[in-house]
């Protein structure tokens, strides 16, 4: 089990990397948007690999924040997006 | 009974955490915001729902998996909506490569309103 978890915590960790650089790259707010959406996914299985490896509960309340707090992160700046960043077209 | 469990834990753990990094390729290599849009809600969420069945399984307790239960459930309600915002967004401010578009739907719906 604690391998099958180590496995599952290092393809994360490439997972996250790769969505970082997506992050970074851009070239909209709403690409960096979408990136931000699944990092906070990955975040929410980095907890839940944990909470499985030791077999402890504390962090599910965590999940559920998460959850919540990104989607509400996501549509306001859909929302809101400023109309006038001209100079960045996908 | 409890090692079978663990077992299709694990096999649910690494079918999640593979989706999670198709996801993560496909938001880099696809070539514009609805395709990585694509590759960012379904994949992903997917995934994210095979690890909380895996977390449960290992945890095998009524209160939790109540908790995994919301968690995935608000996962189902909200990805779609955001997806949705999202695209929305990016085709109103012209931020959609239209040359990568097979249908396009929207732009004829949009002029019939405009001509009223």
């Amino acid at each position: 089990m604690t391998i099958v978890i180590w496995v599952c915590a290092a393809m994360l960790a490439v997972a996250a990397a790769l969505v970082v650089t997506r992050m970074t790259l851009g070239p909209t707010m709403l690409n960096r948007v979408v990136a931000m959406d699944v990092l906070i996914a990955i975040v929410v299985a980095g907890l839940g690999l944990e909470a499985a490896l030791n077999q402890h509960t504390t962090t599910l309340p965590i999940l559920v924040v998460l959850s919540l707090v990104g989607f509400v992160g996501s549509v306001s700046v859909a929302r809101f997006a400023a109309r006038d960043d001209k100079g960045e077209r996908a | 009974m409890n090692t079978v469990a663990d077992v299709i834990s694990a096999a649910c753990l690494i079918a999640g955490s593979s989706l999670s990094l198709i996801a993560a390729i496909g938001l880099v290599r696809f070539p514009d915001l609805l395709a990585r849009m694509h590759a960012g809600t379904k994949p992903q969420v997917l995934g994210l729902l095979l690890i909380l069945v895996g977390v449960g399984l290992r945890l095998r307790d009524w209160t939790d998996l109540g908790m995994l239960l919301a968690v995935a459930l608000f996962q189902l309600l909200t990805a779609p909506v955001a997806a949705h915002m999202i695209g929305r967004a990016a085709y109103r401010h012209g931020t959609v490569r239209e040359d990568t578009l097979i249908v396009d739907e929207l732009t004829p719906a949009l002029d019939d309103v405009g001509k009223g």
